[in-house]
């Protein structure tokens, strides 16, 4: 079945291994994600923290070309742009501000924009949790993985729509689906610091610390994100923030998508693991092969929508 | 007809946007007024003279008032125009204030509607009919629904007065919330020691007739002769062979009961008694736990009753009261939490709510009054008070202050370093509001004599730190600052709501209740105790949010206010009611069918059938009125000939 994908810029650089994970994936669940052509970066926070109407009328190009191809609903993976992508499409119902940015734009916006939500949940609609376990080639139920968020992905609730805005669920459905032991991660929704890293570093490297902190104290194998600029404040920078907390820490930062691969059997360079700073090789001595394999799914499969 | 007009000046709050003297010289114009005044307060005794005077000198036998709210004033001039020998009903209101001078600025257009509005009540004036009332007997005896401290001092002051009472109480004991606290603010003298004599008393005054386990199904009736349907759940236990001695809990082997009386802090049987000083000290079975039930055999507790009080077949039985008033004394309950995420929602067993905290303070509590973590039973080090979780939070929907929580746990903290004196407490709060007796210099003394750290700010999450403490991470708002405390438990002031069923019982007592299901007083200030139905009282936090002192202070205003209403053998009737022409009456039985209150009977007139108000009951709604496809019931006082005169007025 074919996605309108929109990967964001991220994904062409610092997030290459999230964006090969998820293609990998997606390709085995049967999700074939088609970029839509010509698409431009969703101007991240730069624009939107300078100017809304710039960063709508980055965001709305985008809009406007899925609209053109006469897309239902676009995928994309980063929350960031899922962010931005959603905020546009709900500050152009108002027109003037649509009349504004159409003046930053060669044409006007299509009056309709597609719907757009997060590749996770887009997977989750795509099958249930029984159809993810039917592909499961690796046993994972001797990892225990902290799922994270991040603080975008679910906030704020009415635009992002992602469950409760506090705790979100649903990636820890498709990784329990995958046959991994997911811990109850209290701070899963907590920032990581985000693009504060450049201006305040050691403001990112205290709250990443936070995090990294509470994940090794609870004796996570790896903490699970779904956020570019999370992994890479976790990973990358996971030297500043030991140095911050005055810790040692050495806590693998996989996508979902990553795990998700590793469940499917997938090799780790089709997922990109060599990218992650903190090696993920404890992880992959813990795997087993799956002892039996389901091919066809259950009856009465749940949800994890 | 002689109609006099005073369009009241209140001072300012109408003559500030309102030309009154105008008004009353418009008004002079109108058909049958011979008398206009803008008197500056017609309500004061002065005024009220004037009125009176006016009556007299110019021989009016009609009197229109331009001034407030009917709501506020029409009682008091209906007794004016009545002390100079009109009938009450020959005069007329209109709001002025309320409709006109609070609402607009512009003087010219509120001098004009409000010479409109006058021209209306004088045209319905001119068609009023003198009315009188009818006398009826009244059932000398309350019944109050709810039976915690506000009901229960009710119902004690009613049956001291030589009222009888029947006192219904949903669950299987009295007492309420009260009776689950550990010490009371600001004395911190023992809730149970202070309840349970008043408990006692209701046990044993012959006047009181106490249904626990019982709600109310139906009320019918009006003022001095309601008839009240209460259901008697099965508790499955003969309350009348039961002696509350123990021995089926004891023997019980469904353990893992969840216990409601404690919070659910801890665990009891199926068949129990709530507390040892429970008021009727009955057992009661919890069928979705009890093996008989459940599991279909069992018995247990039915070979050990020494009284073969058991019963497992029992059935909900009803029983109808005929009372004279109602007090309603329904008490609240905390609200749901845990939709506090950030809070952990309800996963962290050592995050718990203050009413749980009070239960493992009490003695009689699941540790016997000692301060231990549910999660492991060990002994808090620091612990943490959130207050206002649930209260003044408009986010979700919750604005008002429940009132007694910046006391109570000021209580716990001081309670705390009592039990725990190496502990550290800390509460994050909002504000301090202790405006009661003695109650700000509790609170100080919590943080001058006990130690407790107050911080002013809220707390943003509360998160198990992997190692077995909680990270608490708020503001502290006067410092400007982010802090996190490692905490051990984590105490929260939840907000209170109204009972979960408060609306549906209001619907049932015809009385109105607000937004967040608290029941609603008839006047804010001046009637805090009556409710809009006559005869029907409140008391307790069931009106609004309001702690033990001020919810006693109230059971005893209510029952003023029944001892009052009895103190006369026979009541008036409000003659404002249906009327059925029976010349024009077909018969259908339309009216019999839409009345709320089925006041309206079928009767036989030489042989056709008839339809028949009993004025006593009715309510005069109008709902039959416009139902009536001959116009043959028409309401007193508000009759489709006034109606039209008053469009009239208005459309000429």
């Amino acid at each position: 079945m074919n996605y309108a994908y929109y990967p964001g810029c991220s994904a062409k650089g610092s997030s290459a291994d999230y964006e090969k994970s998820t293609q990998a994936v997606c390709a085995v669940l049967g999700m074939n994600l088609v970029e839509i052509p010509g698409w431009n970066c969703c101007g991240s926070t730069p624009a939107h923290a300078v100017d809304t109407e710039l960063s709508a009328a980055l965001c709305s190009r985008n809009l406007d070309i899925a609209a053109q191809q006469g897309v239902e609903k676009l995928l994309t993976p980063c929350p960031s742009c899922l962010s931005n992508l959603r905020h546009t499409a709900k500050r152009m119902e108002n027109p003037q501000f649509r009349a504004r940015v159409d003046e930053l734009l060669d044409n006007p916006a299509a009056p309709d924009f597609p719907g757009v939500t997060s590749v996770m949940q887009g997977m989750a609609a795509h099958c249930d949790a029984n159809g993810i376990a039917s592909f499961i080639r690796k046993d994972l139920g001797q990892l225990t993985l902290a799922p994270y968020y991040g603080c975008l992905m679910s906030r704020p609730a009415d635009i992002m729509d992602f469950g409760d805005p506090e705790n979100p669920t649903l990636m820890e459905c498709l990784l329990a689906a995958c046959g991994a032991k997911v811990l109850d991660f209290p701070l899963k929704t907590a920032c990581c610091g985000a693009s504060y890293g450049i201006p305040e570093r050691t403001m990112t490297a205290r709250l990443s610390a936070r995090i990294l902190r509470l994940a090794t104290d609870m004796k996570a194998d790896a903490i699970v994100a779904a956020c570019p600029l999370c992994q890479m404040n976790l990973d990358l920078r996971q030297p500043q923030a030991a140095k911050e907390a005055d810790a040692i820490f050495a806590m693998p930062v996989l996508y979902f998508t990553q795990i998700m691969g590793l469940a499917f059997g997938l090799s780790p360079d089709t997922l990109g693991l060599e990218k992650l700073r903190v090696s993920a090789s404890a992880l992959l001595d813990k795997l087993e092969p799956a002892p039996s394999i389901s091919k066809t799914p259950v009856e009465g499969g749940q949800s994890c929508e | 007809m002689r109609i006099g007009v005073f369009v009241c000046h209140c001072g300012s709050n109408i003559a500030g946007t309102v030309d009154c003297a105008k008004v009353a010289e418009i008004a002079k114009n109108f058909p049958d007024v011979v008398y206009a005044d803008d008197p500056m307060y017609t309500c004061a005794e002065p005024g009220q003279a004037a009125i009176e005077a006016a009556i007299h000198e110019h021989k009016l036998d009609g009197v229109v008032v331009a001034s407030c709210s009917p709501r506020m004033h029409e009682a008091t001039f209906r007794r004016t125009v009545e002390r100079a020998g009109l009938n009450r009903y020959m005069f007329e209101m209109a709001n002025i204030r309320e409709h006109v001078s609070w609402i607009g600025k512009e003087q010219q257009a509120n001098t004009n509607k409000s010479a409109e509005l006058v021209e209306i009540a004088v045209a319905k004036l001119r068609n009023n009919r003198p009315l009188a009332a009818k006398t009826f007997d009244v059932t000398k005896k309350t019944l109050i629904v709810g039976g915690g401290v506000a009901g229960i001092q009710a119902a004690l002051d009613c049956a001291e007065g030589g009222i009888p009472v029947i006192l219904v109480e949903r669950e299987s004991t009295i007492g309420g919330k009260m009776a689950k606290l550990d010490k009371t603010f600001p004395t911190v003298d023992c809730s149970a020691c202070i309840l349970g004599p008043k408990m006692v008393d209701v046990a044993q005054h012959p006047g009181i007739t106490l249904y626990a386990c019982a709600e109310i199904e139906e009320v019918s009736g009006y003022v001095g002769n309601f008839s009240v349907k209460i259901r008697k759940r099965a508790t499955y236990i003969d309350w009348e062979k039961c002696t509350g001695c123990g021995a089926c809990s004891e023997k019980c082997p469904s353990k893992k009961t969840p216990d409601v009386f404690n919070e659910f802090t801890g665990t009891t049987t199926a068949i129990n008694i709530p507390f040892p000083q429970a008021i009727p000290k009955k057992a009661v079975i919890n069928a979705q736990y009890c093996r008989q039930f459940t599991k279909g055999k069992c018995g247990v507790c039915a070979k050990v009753c020494p009284a073969g009080a058991i019963d497992y077949a029992m059935q909900d039985s009803f029983v109808t009261e005929e009372v004279g008033c109602i007090i309603a004394a329904t008490g609240y309950e905390l609200m749901d939490w845990t939709i506090y995420q950030e809070y952990g929602g309800g996963r962290y067993p050592d995050v718990i709510t203050s009413l749980q905290y009070e239960r493992l303070l009490s003695a009689s509590g699941p540790t016997g009054g000692h301060i231990v973590r549910p999660s492991d039973g060990r002994e808090p080090q620091t612990i943490v008070f959130i207050q206002c979780v649930g209260s003044r939070d408009n986010s979700i929907g919750r604005p008002y202050c429940s009132g007694f929580c910046c006391m109570y746990t000021a209580k716990q903290a001081i309670l705390t370093k009592d039990h725990l004196p190496q502990s550290r407490s800390y509460v994050f709060y909002m504000d301090i509001r202790t405006p009661g007796k003695m109650y700000d210099e509790f609170s100080r003394r919590a943080v001058e004599e006990y130690g407790v750290e107050y911080i002013r700010g809220r707390v943003s999450a509360v998160y198990p730190d992997g190692l077995g403490r909680y990270v608490v991470m708020g503001a502290d708002t006067l410092l400007g600052e982010p802090v996190e405390i490692r905490a051990d438990m984590v105490v929260l002031a939840v907000g209170i709501e109204a009972a979960k069923n408060a609306p549906a019982l209001a619907e049932k007592l015809r009385i109105s209740y607000d937004k967040y299901g608290f029941f609603m007083e008839s006047h804010v200030k001046l009637k805090p105790v009556e409710t809009n139905t006559a005869g029907v009282f409140l008391a307790g936090v069931c009106q609004g949010a309001k702690d033990i002192p001020a919810s006693v202070a109230q059971g005893s205003a209510a029952a003023a206010k029944a001892l009052a209403l009895f103190a006369r053998d026979k009541l008036e009737n409000d003659p404002q009611t249906a009327q059925v022409d029976a010349r024009r009456c077909v018969g259908c039985g339309k009216c019999i069918r839409c009345c709320p209150f089925g006041a309206i009977t079928e009767t036989e007139i030489r042989n056709e059938k008839k339809a028949q108000v009993i004025e006593t009951v009715c309510q005069g709604c109008g709902l039959c009125t416009s139902t009536c496809p001959q116009g043959a019931v028409q309401l007193s006082h508000a009759t489709d000939n006034q109606i039209l005169a008053e469009v009239n007025a208005l459309c000429r």
